[in-house]
């Protein structure tokens, strides 16, 4: 990747610089300098790079994507609003990058818990944030990141104290509503000790292409449990860079389930630092439909001893559609007793669809329990058998074979507006036509 | 119902079935037996559909139609039942959907309206005592971490609730108790009727000590070799296999 592109965001950022959040405090300013450095000397990552070996990002260079300035509720189609806006959620709207509080359904949350816009957060209780802020991630990590750092427009802070279970999730909507426009926001979750909260990240936008570029950081403190859901569902000719990276203290639990649906390039990254004998699950399903390019990463650093982790990815890939996996489990000397499973299925609706899978196994521990298994295939002719004999059509059969796999995953969700959501999604953006949700 | 004449099959240019005759009228039961690789289970496959196989020679005429023309789905909507050897396991898909989706194919296929919601639960609710099954799995995915028993009682229940008039049983009592093999062969003696017929196909004798065929056939090196009632069953059991087969041979 060339850093031409780079120099133009540079260029630009001078004049962008002012309207960002944060422009009193000095660590901030000095992280978002190196990270400005960072970026502007790499540019965005390059295929020659092992961690993006699959995936070209060159198709962003070929606009200059700039943040929006503060946005008004009331440009806002409340219809397509209220198609992601989850009931019985707490909910927080960004529009474009930028919290609008008009939008968002805060009532009724305990007064221990904080939900404020990252602008807000960054005013009120900035020594917190120094803390959380680059603390799961950093500038390293990729040129995403650093882009992120130096860019991010707003973003959400939600702190849960310790022991207090929240009843009701968190969702955070993040709506794109202009063509070209650049969403670069920082999300903070902090989940004190033995607290327990679900948080669920929805991700659309209008039909036009704009560069959604966003990062989750998540504290996990001991014995607690954080859930979190991911919906992406961003237009078809968009470019969704998302990372989420996860800090778990001791007997800390983190979920995190990936419904990376839509984006004509999408790229998900989640990575988790497991202290002892803390647990983290990762499901994720794909579903690729004509020329989508959909990316998933995951990362799980096993760092202390008796660490559990499972990982279910599955993807669907219909017409040009490529998808792309890779997991690392990486377990350090020290994190003898780890329990862990990685798995990875694909199923290819077509000849000219493509899944890359490649898990990865790092293990300096000796006394470990790891394992991992990759899939790319058709269905099962037996199965379809089974369902033809039974008087099933081929043609129904493997509709029926097919949703079934990818309901596996949609089956885990245990929020059941989220859960009826998401299968709304999958039946709109299926590749199969004639698919029945009385098959469940 | 049934007739098959001559009939040769190939898989992979090696002739399996080499000239099958018979004939099988409304209500009765035959046992094909033989020993392993004889071609039992090719036979089976042959009737209800399952790709794979080259039929090099011979015909297969079912209630007056070609069988072997029709696709695996159609010939089950017309009435021919398998119960699997081996039933697949379907993730994703319960087993209550898969019973109400075929039976209303049946049905749409024979110009009935699709079934009652309660009657079916009713129905299938009946079948499901009769095969002494818990109620829970037919909310469960079909075949899904059920035991091989679950699994081969899932197939009457199938068997049961369709209503067949051509039912194959492939290798049913391999890998059952026998209790469930009890409450199996209850379960195909109460489906026996003056309109329908069994294929049994065994390589073992106990599963006829429950359903008593009315005809046994020896299938040996692709060819039915012997053909005679229920006793050539329990000559088999005291002599074997290798009788016929060495006597086939000698001929």
């Amino acid at each position: 990747m060339t850093t031409a592109t780079a120099s133009r965001y540079a260029a630009e950022y001078p004049t962008i610089a002012p309207t960002l959040p944060g422009q009193s405090l000095p660590w901030l300013t000095a992280l978002r300098q190196e990270a400005l450095a960072k970026f502007s000397a790499q540019g965005f990552p390059s295929p020659r790079e092992e961690e993006w070996r699959y995936t070209n990002v060159s198709v962003i260079e070929k606009k200059l994507f700039s943040p929006a300035g503060s946005v008004t509720a009331g440009d806002i189609d409340c219809e397509w609003l209220k198609s992601y806006q989850l009931p019985d959620t707490w909910s927080v709207v960004l529009v474009d990058g930028h919290f609008s509080a008009e939008l968002s359904v805060l009532d009724g949350l305990p007064e221990t818990v904080l939900v404020m816009s990252m602008a807000e957060a960054l005013a009120k209780q900035p020594d917190t944030l120094e803390s959380y802020i680059n603390q799961a991630v950093n500038n390293d990590e990729h040129s995403f990141i650093a882009f992120n750092t130096a860019w991010f427009t707003d973003g959400l802070f939600v702190h849960v104290p310790a022991k207090l279970v929240l009843e009701k999730p968190i969702q955070v909507l993040h709506l794109a509503t202009q063509a070209d426009v650049l969403t670069a926001t920082r999300t903070v979750i902090v989940a004190g000790d033995m607290a327990d909260i679900k948080v669920i990240e929805t991700f659309a936008g209008l039909d036009v292409a704009y560069l959604s570029a966003a990062v989750t950081e998540v504290s996990v403190g001991a014995n607690a449990d954080v859930t979190l859901y991911k919906m992406q569902c961003e237009s078809e000719k968009a470019y969704h860079f998302g990372g989420i990276y996860v800090k778990q203290a001791k007997d800390a639990r983190f979920t995190h389930h990936n419904f990376a649906f839509g984006g004509l390039l999408a790229r998900c990254d989640i990575l988790s630092n497991l202290d002892q004998a803390s647990e983290c699950n990762l499901n994720g399903l794909y579903l690729g439909v004509k020329r989508q390019h959909i990316d998933n990463h995951t990362r799980i650093n096993h760092l202390k001893p008796h660490g559990i982790s499972r990982e279910l990815y599955k993807g669907v890939l219909d017409d040009r559609a490529r998808g792309v996996f890779q997991g690392r489990v990486i377990v350090a000397e020290d994190a003898q007793k780890t329990d862990s499973q990685m798995n990875n299925r694909n199923l290819l609706l077509s000849d000219d669809a493509e899944a890359d899978t490649k898990p990865q196994l790092e293990i300096y521990a000796d006394d470990v329990k790891c394992g991992h298994g990759v899939t790319v295939g058709q269905l099962d002719e037996k199965s379809i058998f089974y369902l033809q004999s039974r008087c099933i059509d081929e043609e129904t059969a493997r509709n029926m074979l097919t949703f079934a796999f990818a309901n596996e995953m949609v089956d885990k969700i245990k929020i059941k507006s989220l859960h009826d959501k998401v299968l709304e999604q999958v039946l709109v953006r299926f590749p199969q036509e004639g698919v029945e949700k009385s098959w469940l | 119902m049934l007739s098959i004449k001559n009939l040769t099959v190939n898989v992979n240019d090696k002739q399996i079935l080499k000239g099958i005759n018979l004939e099988i009228k409304p209500g009765e039961i035959h046992a094909i037996m033989g020993p392993n690789g004889s071609g039992k289970s090719t036979l089976s496959h042959i009737l209800s559909g399952k790709a794979g196989y080259t039929v090099t020679g011979g015909s297969v005429t079912y209630q007056g139609k070609n069988l072997l023309e029709m696709p695996p789905e159609i010939r089950a909507r017309e009435g021919v039942f398998l119960a699997f050897q081996y039933p697949v396991e379907i993730p994703g898909v319960s087993n209550i959907y898969l019973l109400k989706a075929a039976l209303n194919s049946i049905r749409k296929y024979h110009g009935q309206p699709e079934v009652d919601a309660m009657d079916f639960l009713t129905l299938v609710k009946d079948k499901v005592r009769l095969l002494e099954m818990d109620e829970k799995f037919l909310y469960r995915a079909v075949n899904e971490g059920f035991s091989g028993g679950e699994k081969k009682r899932n197939e009457i229940l199938q068997m049961a609730i369709l209503e067949p008039k051509l039912c194959i049983l492939d290798e049913t009592d391999s890998g059952l108790d026998i209790d469930a093999l009890k409450v199996v062969a209850e379960g195909v003696n109460s489906l026996r009727a003056v309109d329908r017929s069994f294929v049994m196909v065994t390589h073992y004798q106990r599963l006829l000590d429950y359903i008593k065929p009315d005809f046994v056939h020896v299938l040996a090196h692709g060819q039915i070799v012997k053909s005679g009632g229920a006793e050539l069953a329990l000559e088999l059991e005291e002599k074997g296999y290798s009788w016929l087969e060495d006597s086939k041979a000698a001929a």
